[in-house]
């Protein structure tokens, strides 16, 4: 990295000043999110350089005490032990920033959110007893204020660094919060849905991939999350009327990563009842 | 220009490409990739598809290959526009604008993009884009802020038109008279002929360029046959057209249509997912954001193409100006067919259809501007400052 030679200037400065710690943090959730942090190979030393990686079980066994400047919060809360423990990390975090489907709209494991989840563990479990769960799975913005979203089942490499890079540099995030047409449209794809009748959630899906699926000629799955103003009802009445998918198909596609996000979640139930997307009259 | 039609055999694309390359243009035009139409650049010896052809509707749009062995299986432009817009090469969809470091000693050392280094040359260009070209050109180029990328890149292109003959289900460019012929703005114009007799494309010059250009593929005069077949071609598929919009009629009735009730029933259709201005030639809308590295000592600023269907667009201090889906879609509709009257003295619409086909929900703005008429000429019969879409009502 160039260094102004001025051992005055501001950066200078900033870098003799203590590195921000960085902590990360798992609750219910696969751990796929906080690998992509380790997955920024060329970056590593540049993030070591700006930040302490102070708590980071993945990566160090090595732990230090808080507050922590930035949290990062993977998983959802799902048991009555996270349940206090998110608490606790709010209390020792300046920033949190909640990363991937999990922490921002329950992940798959929402699922069981339209479930009983008694009975669920009655069928997986020899001993059902043991367990000590919620009856759902919630986002952690449901549980503590959060500063900043990262979408993605999981969150891309190129967004967690845009985010790091804002934090520490005090400025907003260069992302938005359109739909996934967006990105395919500025990549040059040819729209799979239109071309090919593939039914695709990108134009209810945020940006954030780089419209990945519709490049490899799949539609979208939606693991980014509903987009900013999303008409779900919409979309999935052109699914069943255009392109011949069945009522019970849209629910299965909108009960995936982001099952429990509350467009996706409702448009899902009103399709689950009525077998229309919009529910009984649409 | 005044040079006579030139006869030239079915590979006259090609043998543009191979011409245009060799003088160190940088050649862009259809191909069939994976089953779909794209605009890629080309080199001399690659050829442009031959023998497909396109079906679009609201909300779908096939390639197919024609079968059998009649002569339309070697119809070069037996397709008509893809989804991308031509825009894609003129007014890139992501562009890095400067880069700025930190200077040893304070200060930003700023170090601005490099224009293009080959001029464009742009092959297969329909009439409507053609049309839409001109209308960026005014947009981008008009006024007294002249857009820099647009400009470097738009500068001696090289424009190769193919009128239309057959226009497609999704197509009204004879409602704005921008297609299906071309009479200027083009270096070169091809019109395809084909039948059980003959196979070729009647060749005209629109500028001096063109004329050596036409000069050096050789070729004979087009005969009378050949010259009154194009004007007949062109004059009939005028009357083909898959849709028509009453140009006049909308763009009156969107001036004074902000209260209609269609924009809430087109909500209730509308995904809010911006492709229809995405693959619109005219629209040029784009956003501006600024990056930093992980050090903070090198910037970037960016620019993207956006979208009056984005939230952020009209993101004023305190939040989004429009919010509900049937504001945004009526921003689109009226930007289109109505204030662009206003702001630049044209349509902001050529008719190419691209937004009707494209749109994953199949609206239709020419169906969408029928209804805005009808429901203008309701509430003006009423008495006014009565009902739901008496003048001055606004949402
Ligand atoms: S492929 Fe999907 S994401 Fe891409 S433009 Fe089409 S509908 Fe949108
Ligand atoms: S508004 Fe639609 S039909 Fe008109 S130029 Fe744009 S994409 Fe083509
Ligand atoms: S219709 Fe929307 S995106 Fe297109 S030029 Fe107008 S404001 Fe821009
Ligand atoms: S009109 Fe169609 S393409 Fe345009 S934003 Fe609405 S749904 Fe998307």
């Amino acid at each position: 990295m160039k260094r102004p030679a001025d051992a005055s200037g501001p950066v200078a400065r900033a870098a003799q000043r203590r590195r921000p710690r960085l902590a990360v943090w798992k609750f219910s959730s696969c751990d796929g999110c906080q690998l992509t942090l380790l997955d920024c190979e060329d970056e590593l030393l540049a993030l070591a350089d700006r930040l302490e990686v102070a708590y980071f079980l993945e990566a160090s066994r090595a732990v230090v005490e808080g507050p922590y400047d930035l949290s990062l919060v993977e998983g959802s809360i799902t048991t009555p032990d996270e349940l206090e423990r998110i608490q606790e990390v709010r209390r020792q975090s300046r920033t949190v920033i909640a990363i991937g489907a999990c922490a921002t709209a329950g992940g798959i494991q929402s699922l069981r959110n339209v479930l009983d989840v008694d009975e669920l563990a009655r069928t997986v479990y020899a001993e059902p007893s043991y367990l000590d769960v919620l009856a759902t799975a919630t986002p952690i913005a449901e549980h503590v204020k959060v500063d900043f979203e990262l979408r993605g089942c999981p969150i891309t490499k190129e967004q967690l660094l845009e985010a790091i890079g804002a934090f520490l540099h005090g400025r907003r995030p260069a992302f938005g919060t359109v739909s996934v047409c967006q990105e395919c449209k500025r990549r040059g794809t040819v729209c799979v849905m239109v071309s090919g009748g593939v039914p695709c959630l990108g134009p209810v899906t945020q940006a954030g991939c780089g419209a990945l699926c519709p490049a490899y000629g799949r539609g979208c799955y939606g693991c980014f999350g509903p987009a900013e103003s999303p008409n779900v009802a919409s979309l999935m009445r052109w699914w069943q009327d255009e392109l011949g998918v069945e009522p019970a198909a849209t629910v299965r596609a909108l009960r995936t990563f982001n099952a429990a996000a509350p467009a996706f979640a409702d448009a899902a139930a009103a399709a689950d009842e009525s077998g229309r997307p919009g529910g009984e009259g649409a | 220009m005044n040079g006579s039609a030139i006869w030239l055999g079915p590979d006259a694309p090609e043998r543009v490409i191979a011409h245009l390359g060799g003088q160190g243009f940088r050649v862009v035009g259809p191909r069939v990739e994976d089953g779909v139409l794209v605009l890629e650049e080309l080199t001399a010896g690659d050829s442009l598809p031959t023998g497909w052809h396109d079906r679009a509707a609201p909300g779908s749009y096939r390639l197919e290959r024609r079968e059998g062995n009649g002569p339309r299986a070697r119809e070069r432009f037996g397709y008509r526009v893809g989804a991308q817009a031509w825009k894609r090469y003129l007014h890139p969809p992501e562009l890095r604008l400067f880069t700025a470091e930190r200077a040893a000693g304070g200060g930003l050392d700023l170090h601005p993009e490099k224009g293009p280094e080959a001029p464009l040359a742009l092959i297969g260009v329909r009439p409507c884009d053609l049309t839409a070209i001109a209308v960026q050109d005014r947009v981008l180029m008009g006024g007294r802020h002249v857009d820099e990328a647009y400009a470097a890149r738009r500068h001696g292109a090289f424009l190769v038109v193919v009128e239309c003959t057959t226009p497609g289900a999704t197509c009204f460019c004879a409602s704005f008279g921008s297609g299906p012929g071309a009479e200027g703005g083009f270096d070169l114009a091809l019109t395809e002929l084909i039948d059980d007799e003959r196979h070729g494309f009647v060749a005209r010059a629109g500028s001096a360029r063109g004329e050596a250009l036409l000069e050096a593929l050789g070729g004979r005069p087009a005969s009378a046959p050949e010259t009154d077949g194009r004007r007949r071609a062109v004059d009939e598929a005028a009357h083909a057209m898959g849709r028509r919009l009453d140009v006049d009629g909308a763009r009156s009735a969107l001036a004074e249509g902000a209260g209609l009730p269609l924009w809430n029933d087109v909500a209730e259709r509308c995904l809010n997912c911006a492709n229809c201005t995405l693959v619109c030639p005219t629209c040029f809308c784009v956003t501006i954001e600024d990056v930093t590295d992980l050090s903070g000592d090198v910037a970037e600023r960016r620019r993207r193409w956006d979208s009056c269907f984005s939230l952020d667009f009209s993101y004023l201090h305190g939040g989004s100006v429009r919010r509900s889906g049937a504001a945004r879609y009526r921003q689109w509709l009226t930007h289109k067919l109505s204030s662009w009257f206003e702001q630049f003295g044209e349509a902001g619409c050529v008719g190419c259809g691209r937004c009707i086909a494209w749109c994953p929900v199949g609206i239709d703005l020419t169906q969408e501007a029928a209804i805005a008429i009808e429901q203008r000429r309701q509430a003006d019969a009423m008495p006014r400052g009565r009902g739901p879409a008496g003048r001055g009502a606004r949402r």
